[in-house]
């Protein structure tokens, strides 16, 4: 028989008390893995390439509220672009693809309050992170944005309200809590497959639409001072722009706006009285265009009242500053939870000293020695806390696979339950060391033990 | 000779800082295969006597030589090596590990010896006590006296040239006494083991060709007189 195999006996023979150490180690370490499962789960949604586009352009203000609301839409956004300024985007030769974005509606609150999405075609067709592209779910009738009214929804959307392709409703208009109800009906035509991301809890719209609801247009005069603000240090677009509304202005003076009842707005309506919320760009790669990003994003700043950001880095500071010490905190919580099961392992071993005291005079009079009963009690330790320890990481896995569904289903945040986070390397040599340190005060009552005494004491 | 003592001196310190001397032996020896009983008053000193000749306890001076080696001389680690191989215990209440199997009692005897444990030897020895139905009983799941014949077979694990047992039957039932006290004396015969048996039954040590009383050949009074030189 080993030290361990011997060990493991005497753990055995407290059987309840072993039980109950080894637990507490296990809920220690349990806690752990699940916030680093969930930790990893929330890095891995903010903190990869959420979206696949090199900058974010939009009315200038706080880099992260732009990233928050464009790209995570959990924040209001800054304020609108002209929709002509997206032109302009597309004809800088340094981009190569220019997505527009239309947000500040909601589904309504029975509907889960879900941001609502005008945009194009377009953005379905580039990837939502390098290398993935949308899927749709395969259901009878799913089209792409064509119709006016026509709706594609995230996952998490379709999963909250059951809505499939064909289902048809409503949204609020402004703000999550809004109870102005837009007239309009839109048609669900497509269910995009679960990507992780925002997306999921997104509803799309064509930009269009969003133009013809109730509230979304502005009186000329407020476009035009909009529009000057915007392009005042650009007289030839502003030039273009302020044409558009007189000649605006000259229609309906003259009552020939074609004015459709059904959707509000003129479908002559010039695009300087649209706006859109953010850009997604995609810079041109090459050698030419290495800095074209930085450069980009520098040029805006001082010229421009728009601006551009990397939509990684705002979310990375704010990981960094806020989400990242709550991680720690919790890390430091837990792991102060595994350091009072490590205590509880040592009362529980140097309480059992006292009964074992003959045991030891045994073996030691069977010719064990002093190293002997010392290594036998630290290996005791040992089996607890690494026996404990490998049950709450299992248990821990074993949680996070299986309520990832559920987590997912709830917050679109993908948990891989089996995914090791790197600190889960050392987490067993930690254990190993809290062994060491909760079994050595025993493991020097066993050295030290006086064999005769033991014996027949 | 298997065990030989020789100016043996014992002494123990009280709280009070005095000494008190317990062993004091010219001379005491035992042939190989040899069985004696050793008698004596209680408190005589005999398990100190033990102790000492185990390796358990180092006497003050004096040599303790067992198959040829002065256990008196060795560091603690190689003693406890010794008395691994070399010598085997019966106690007076058995001092089985409650949550080790009858078998395991006997392969925990084997543990500490650096050698390879063997499994198909314990058993046998456990078959030889009439235990081989009761390989894998715990002891609180056994008789007095199968306790006492598994903690015989322990004793016998490492094939020892010298086997202790301090008061063997002590706590065994009469009808028990003389199975045990007849294993014990037959197994040290078939392997040639020296047997020392502490008793204060004298019918058991009647039993014995030899019987020593410890106060023939224990003087105290000479470790008292080192002590204070």
């Amino acid at each position: 028989m080993n030290l361990f195999q011997i060990a493991w006996k005497s753990v055995q023979q407290r059987r309840v008390a072993s039980l109950l150490t080894a637990i507490s180690v296990a809920l220690g370490v349990m806690l752990m893995v699940v916030v680093l499962v969930i930790s990893g789960a929330v890095d891995g949604a903010f903190n990869q390439r959420t979206i696949a586009y090199d900058l974010i352009v939009g009315a200038k203000g706080s880099d992260l509220q732009l990233v928050m609301s464009s790209v995570y839409r959990i924040q209001p956004p800054i304020a609108n672009l002209p929709l002509m300024y997206l032109q302009q985007l597309r004809e800088d030769r340094r981009i190569e693809t220019a997505i527009p974005l239309a947000f500040g509606d909601f589904t309504k609150p029975e509907h889960g309050s879900f941001p609502i999405v005008g945009t194009t075609n377009d953005y379905f067709l580039h990837d939502y992170t390098p290398g993935k592209t949308y899927e749709v779910a395969d259901q009878p009738g799913t089209r792409q944005l064509d119709g006016l009214y026509d709706a594609v929804i995230g996952s998490q959307v379709a999963y909250h309200n059951n809505w499939k392709v064909g289902d048809q409703f409503s949204i609020v208009h402004g703000s999550a809590d809004s109870e102005t109800v837009h007239d309009e009906m839109f048609t669900v035509v497509a269910v995009l497959r679960q990507t992780g991301t925002p997306n999921d809890r997104s509803v799309f719209l064509n930009l269009e639409a969003v133009y013809t609801l109730d509230g979304h247009q502005k009186p000329v005069d407020e476009v035009e001072t909009r529009l000057r603000d915007f392009y005042g240090n650009d007289p030839d677009r502003l030039s273009i722009a302020l044409n558009q509304l007189d000649e605006l202005r000259e229609k309906r003076a003259r009552g020939q706006e074609l004015n459709d009842p059904k959707m509000g707005y003129g479908l002559d309506t010039p695009d300087a009285m649209k706006e859109i919320t953010a850009v997604y760009v995609k810079m041109k790669s090459g050698r030419d265009n290495a800095f074209g990003a930085i450069s980009f994003m520098s040029e805006l700043k001082n010229t421009s009242k728009a601006m551009a950001v990397n939509p990684i880095q705002p979310i990375r500071n704010l990981m960094q500053n806020v989400v990242g010490n709550i991680q720690k905190a919790l890390m430091v919580l837990t792991a102060m939870i595994i350091v009072v099961s490590g205590i509880s392992i040592f009362v529980s071993i140097y309480n059992s000293m006292s009964d074992r005291k003959r045991e030891i005079g045994i073996m030691r009079a069977l010719g064990a020695r002093r190293s002997s009963v010392f290594s036998i009690v630290l290996a005791e330790s040992a089996v607890l806390c690494l026996g404990g320890g490998l049950l709450g990481w299992l248990v821990g896995h074993g949680m996070a696979v299986l309520f990832a569904p559920y987590v997912s289903a709830r917050t679109g945040l993908l948990l891989n339950g089996w995914a090791v986070n790197p600190w889960e390397f050392v987490l067993f040599p930690v254990l190993l060391v809290l062994a060491a340190l909760v079994g050595f005060l025993p493991a020097m009552t066993a050295y030290r033990t006086n064999v005769a005494d033991a014996l027949h004491g | 000779m298997s065990l030989s003592l020789e100016n043996v001196r014992k002494s123990y310190r009280e709280p009070n800082g005095n000494r008190l001397p317990v062993l004091g032996i010219e001379r005491y020896e035992l042939a190989q295969g040899e069985q004696a009983a050793l008698v004596g008053s209680s408190g005589g000193g005999k398990t100190t006597l033990l102790n000492v000749i185990s390796g358990i306890l180092v006497p003050d001076s004096g040599k303790v030589v067992i198959d040829g080696r002065d256990l008196a001389a060795l560091p603690e680690p190689v003693r406890d090596r010794f008395r691994a191989i070399k010598i085997g215990f019966v106690f007076q209440t058995f001092n089985l590990l409650p949550a080790f199997t009858a078998l395991e009692n006997v392969l925990l005897g084997m543990s500490f010896s650096g050698r390879p444990v063997d499994r198909d030897f314990a058993m046998s020895l456990l078959e030889r006590v009439g235990l081989s139905q009761r390989l894998h009983h715990l002891p609180q799941r056994m008789s007095v006296g199968e306790q006492q014949r598994v903690s015989v077979a322990r004793s016998l694990a490492n094939r020892p040239v010298l086997l202790l047992a301090d008061e063997p039957t002590a706590n065994v039932d009469p009808g028990n006494q003389d199975l045990i006290l007849n294993l014990i004396r037959d197994t040290c015969n078939e392997h040639n083991v020296t047997l020392l048996m502490v008793t204060h039954a004298m019918e058991v040590a009647n039993t014995f060709q030899r019987v020593d009383k410890l106060s023939d050949f224990n003087n105290p009074e000479l470790a008292k007189a080192e002590v204070s030189q």
